[in-house]
């Protein structure tokens, strides 16, 4: 890459006054990594608006992958559309390629119930059912057919999202009584219980106070060694922390309309030190959004 | 135009005088019509107490009517042994039939109609809940009656078809509590939506359709059209603990029966028969209150 003295300059800057702690270069070659999704020329569509045109990116097996850009510019989306949680949402359509270890998802004879088995999902406000904690784990590898060794699975699924310590003495006490960050996390050993492939986490830390924050993206850290995580993020700072690759969206608005564009994707230490596009730079160094 | 004096005493000035009148005539208005309901219901109660209380003992509540109701004499004609049995039959078959339908009614409402279709479904509902219960009564008798003659049963289908759309409405409403976020956690574990649905759905809105039960069990026991045309022909001094085949005496009708039949001491017993059943509808009207908030409680802590 061409390193001009204005890219010098910007890089600069972003190190600076963010004082971003920028997940260490990986300089891994892409070509050597198991691709886990392939997305190409993807569309998506709502009712007849394009809300996202024109994604393409590979999401590598057993990295983190963060999603970061301004709201509404369609990163959610992308991500909901990797599980297919937007199917329920009238008017959704979606064109072009989404592979997933070279299946792809959109094809007909896809049962979205077996896509979302193998993808799982965190949500932005923690989510526990009305149920005890133990029962919160315990209800999917129940239905999935997974009984065998039942409560050494919740122990594990529990230990696997830092919780274990915290709750193993009121495990039939209601999961509503936990505190907001400890629901989070019980809501990612509910979903690590089932052992999917891919764990999607849209915004998983933005009701969460700093400390619940950083247990999380620690505990990303660890759960990256067995799945494959990619996380939606409002803060840029915390996709430098914890990604090894990052994607910028951007809102695109020309002739009245907003479409969400796929502006940058590259690894998280290029993207905020030497980004190769103006509207990269300028998100990152805090122009705009 | 003059200007405002601000710098005048901070008393009402200009119309507020005439619009604080205003106001507390409105509020005031409010107030008693509230205080008017509350009132109605109190001293219905108390009249209903007065009289009736009387009447109550542990022989009437247990035995039948002595004999054949009749104008002529002025016996006293027993208790409301069987009517009690026989309204608890009618009323709990009936229930039994209009539970799962309502349920999956108000099922398919809220998690599987299209709102296209969700909104007939729903005005149809409306419409079946605005039904007289003389109507239906007459619908089921036309149907179902002649050439066949009465029995308990098909009281319990006209008092289906009064809680059907009672027991959908207050289901839908307690379903679309359970937050939709469960509902994607749930999605995104690999479960298919009826799953969801059974394991999740319906026992957070559980609390929800036991208090719409309980409403549509009250509004139903007290039902008079239905077991009047189709349920009336009893003997009214023995008891059967069928409701198919034969009519059963039942509450409503011995309400009926006994201030019919004319004398003191027949009339008290009216009254007594008349609190037996409103005991019993605001009994389960508390209860339902109770389980509400229960459910809500466990939903939001």
């Amino acid at each position: 890459m061409d390193e001009s003295p204005a890219d010098a300059d910007a890089a600069s800057q972003v190190a600076s006054p963010l004082a971003i702690n920028v997940h260490e270069a990986t300089e891994e070659d892409p070509a050597t990594l198991e691709v886990v999704f392939d997305l190409r020329d993807v569309d998506v569509y709502y009712g007849q608006s394009l809300a996202v045109a024109g994604v393409s990116i590979e999401i590598y097996k057993n990295h983190i992958t963060a999603m970061i850009g301004p709201s509404g510019c369609g990163k959610s989306t992308i991500v909901r559309s990797l599980n297919r949680m937007n199917d329920s949402i009238s008017g959704f359509r979606l064109t072009g390629q989404c592979n997933y270890h070279g299946n792809d998802l959109y094809a007909s004879g896809v049962d979205p119930v077996e896509v979302r088995r193998r993808i799982g999902m965190v949500f932005q406000r923690p989510n526990p059912f009305p149920k005890s904690i133990y029962d919160n784990i315990a209800w999917a590898p129940r239905i999935l057919g997974m009984r065998e060794n039942l409560d050494e699975r919740v122990e594990k699924a529990l230990r696997g999202a830092a919780l274990w310590d915290e709750v193993k003495d009121r495990l039939k006490t209601s999961a509503l009584g936990l505190s907001g960050g400890q629901q989070q996390r019980l809501c990612i050993a509910r979903s690590i219980a089932i052992e999917p492939d891919v764990l999607l986490l849209d915004e998983p830390c933005s009701a969460l106070d700093p400390i619940s924050t950083a247990l999380i993206e620690d505990l990303m850290q660890e759960l990256k060694r067995d799945y494959t995580l990619v996380i939606v993020t409002h803060n840029m700072q915390q996709a430098a922390r914890v990604a090894e690759r990052t994607a910028f969206f951007s809102l695109d608005v020309s002739e009245g309309r907003r479409t969400g564009v796929l502006v940058e994707y590259d690894d998280t230490a290029r993207l905020f030190t030497r980004p190769a596009d103006k509207r990269t730079e300028d998100y990152v160094t805090g122009r705009f959004g | 135009m003059a200007t405002f004096d601000y710098s005048g005493p901070l008393t009402p000035s200009g119309n507020l005088r005439r619009r604080r009148v205003v106001d507390r005539v409105m509020r005031g208005g409010a107030t008693a019509a509230a205080f008017i309901a509350v009132a109605i219901l109190l001293i219905f109660i108390y009249s209903i107490v007065q009289r009736g209380a009387s009447a109550i003992s542990l022989s009437f509540l247990t035995h039948n009517p002595l004999e054949t109701f009749s104008l002529s004499a002025n016996v006293p004609l027993g208790g409301v042994g069987n009517a009690i049995i026989g309204s608890a039959l009618i009323v709990a078959v009936g229930a039994v039939m209009a539970v799962p339908i309502g349920v999956l009614i108000a099922l398919f409402l809220t998690e599987f109609a299209t709102p296209r279709l969700a909104g007939p479904v729903r005005l149809a509902l409306d419409l079946l809940y605005g039904l007289p219960s003389i109507v239906i009564a007459l619908f089921l008798y036309g149907l179902l009656v002649v050439g066949h003659g009465q029995a308990g049963f098909y009281a319990s289908l006209a008092l289906s078809m009064i809680m059907v759309p009672l027991i959908a409405r207050t289901t839908g409403e307690s379903l679309q509590l359970v937050p939709k976020e469960l509902r994607d956690a749930s999605h995104a574990l690999g479960i298919s939506r009826w799953r969801t649905t059974v394991g999740l759905t319906i026992p957070s809105a559980f609390g929800g359709i036991v208090t719409g039960t309980v409403l549509a069990v009250a509004r139903a026991a007290g039902e008079t059209a239905p077991v009047l045309l189709l349920s009336s022909l009893a003997d009214p001094t023995t008891t059967s603990a069928s409701v198919f085949g034969q009519p059963l005496n039942n509450l409503p009708l011995d309400i009926y029966n006994f201030s019919v039949a004319g004398g003191a001491s027949n009339f008290a017993k009216a009254w007594g028969a008349a609190l037996v059943l409103v005991t019993f509808v605001l009994v389960a009207n508390f209860a339902a209150r109770a389980l509400h908030a229960r459910s809500r409680r466990m939903m939001s802590r």
